[in-house]
Parts: C-alpha cells; sequence; structure tokens
C-alpha cells in the first residue's frame, strides 16, 4: 500500500510503487495532453514509463486542451 | 495602493508572451494597461480575419504580422510600456532566448502539443520561472467552469482544463478573453508580490 497526493488530494494505491505510466492505467485517466510533475519536477512524456511514484509523493496534474 | 504606485511598480518588470493569438493578443493588452514595463511577445503569425472574433486586432490589420499589429495597438493605449517582439516560430531550441530575463512567462498558443513543448521547455531549462497556462475555454457558456490553479510556485493554469477546440466548439471571445484576463491577473499579482 503506498499513500501520494494526485492534485492536492490524498490517495491510496494498493502497490509498494509504481510507475506515472501504471498510474495513468491504473486510475483510468484517459488518453488527452498533459503535463505531470513529482515532487515539482516535470516528467517529460518519454519518462513517464520508466519514472517510479513512491510512497508519500507529491504528483501534479495537468490537462492541455487545444484553444487560445 | 494608489494606481501610481502600482504602475510605478510593475514598470520594473517583464513578462514574457509566447503566442499573440486570443489569449497572447488580451493578456497583453490586460498587462500593457496595468504598466508592466518590458512586454515581450513571441509570434510567427499575421493577422487573419478569422481571427477578430477574438483576438485583439482590428480590420485594417488584416495582413500584418501579430508581433507589430500588437506593438501597434499597445502604443495606441500607452507609451510607457517597451514592447519587444519576436517574430519566429517558438521551439525548444529558441524559447530560453527569446524570453531570458522575464520575471513572468504566459503561454498563450492554441495547440496543445505546442503547450506541451513550451510547458516542457520552461520548467526544465528556465526553472523557477513562473509560468502561466492557459488550458480549456472553447465554446461558450460554463463560466464558472474557468478556474486559476496553482500547481507550484512556477506553474499555474487557467481555464477549464476540459473543453477542446474544434469544428463544433469554436473559440469565442468571451471564454478566451476571461482565461486571458485571468493570465494577466496571476501574472500581475506574482509581480506585486515580487520586490
Amino acid at each position: 500500500m503506498m499513500r501520494i497526493v494526485l492534485n492536492n488530494r490524498e490517495e491510496e494505491l494498493c502497490r509498494e510503487s509504481m510507475t506515472v505510466s501504471e498510474m495513468l492505467i491504473f486510475k483510468k485517466f484517459s488518453y488527452r495532453m498533459r503535463i505531470i510533475k513529482i515532487n515539482g519536477n516535470l516528467i517529460p512524456k518519454e519518462n513517464y514509463d520508466s519514472t517510479v511514484i513512491h510512497d508519500g509523493d507529491d504528483v501534479q496534474m495537468l490537462y492541455l486542451m487545444s484553444g487560445g | 495602493m494608489k494606481i501610481s504606485e502600482v504602475r510605478s511598480h510593475l514598470l520594473k518588470f517583464t513578462v514574457g508572451i509566447a503566442g499573440a493569438g486570443g489569449l497572447g493578443s488580451n493578456c497583453a493588452i490586460a498587462l500593457a494597461r496595468s504598466g508592466v514595463g518590458t512586454i515581450i511577445i513571441a509570434d510567427y503569425d499575421i493577422v487573419e480575419a478569422l481571427n477578430l472574433n477574438r483576438q485583439y486586432y482590428f480590420t485594417d490589420q488584416i495582413g500584418k504580422m501579430k508581433t507589430e499589429a500588437l506593438r501597434e495597438n499597445i502604443s495606441r493605449i500607452t507609451h510607457d510600456v517597451k514592447v519587444v517582439t519576436h517574430q519566429m516560430t517558438l521551439d525548444r531550441l529558441n524559447i530560453v532566448e527569446a524570453f531570458r530575463g522575464c520575471d513572468v512567462i504566459i503561454e498563450a498558443f492554441d495547440n496543445s502539443e505546442m503547450k506541451e513543448m513550451l510547458i516542457e521547455t520552461i520548467q526544465t531549462k528556465m526553472a523557477g520561472i513562473p509560468l502561466i497556462v492557459g488550458s480549456g475555454m472553447a465554446g461558450w457558456g460554463k463560466t464558472n467552469a474557468i478556474i486559476c490553479r496553482r500547481i507550484d510556485d512556477s506553474l499555474y493554469v487557467c481555464g477549464d482544463e476540459a473543453t477542446e477546440v474544434s469544428e463544433d466548439l469554436p473559440p469565442l471571445a468571451p471564454r478566451v478573453g476571461i482565461v486571458a484576463n485571468m493570465q494577466a491577473n496571476i501574472a500581475v499579482e506574482i509581480l506585486m508580490n515580487k520586490k
């Protein structure tokens, strides 16, 4: 079991750790353009498979929609 | 605080704006009226008739470079603001140079892949400089779905993070203008809190 903060909300995930890609599937976040920061560090999209989220991490996600 | 004090404080700072479309043009005007000292505007495009439903340009400016048209429009409002323009397509290699010295940067692209590229570049190569992103402003109504969210000290997002512009959901002046002015408002807030 691990506890993370996801967009300022506490979440319990029944794993010891998971990658960013696994978290997106686990949380059923559908594919859209997004930015993810873990503990204040931006994670480039190409690193989603290799970046591990640990217990206690602060994960921030924002969606990017076309228009402006 | 008196308006003269606000203006003399804001005069010390530089704001960069990436894109001079619906978000960038309206945001630039709000910042210029507020008295931000230097505004750096980057865009590659020209003004088209279809832009006039939301962008801060006029019929007699159709065909002009957006950067030059915006400089012209700001100069009709105030001469206190120094406007620096970059007539270019921003990419991972030229962003840092284009926005060097900025106290705040506004993301004002329309394409989500360009937004991603700009955010990744600034947050990794210009870490610590506050970046204010616009995301989700298509269509009309849903006024209260548009919010400002502070991710951390260096990243803010304004918009509903849900509506995407498409053929059936065009960008219109009201919602685009709300987001552009929200971005300007966050920028002013950050600068007013800065020594």
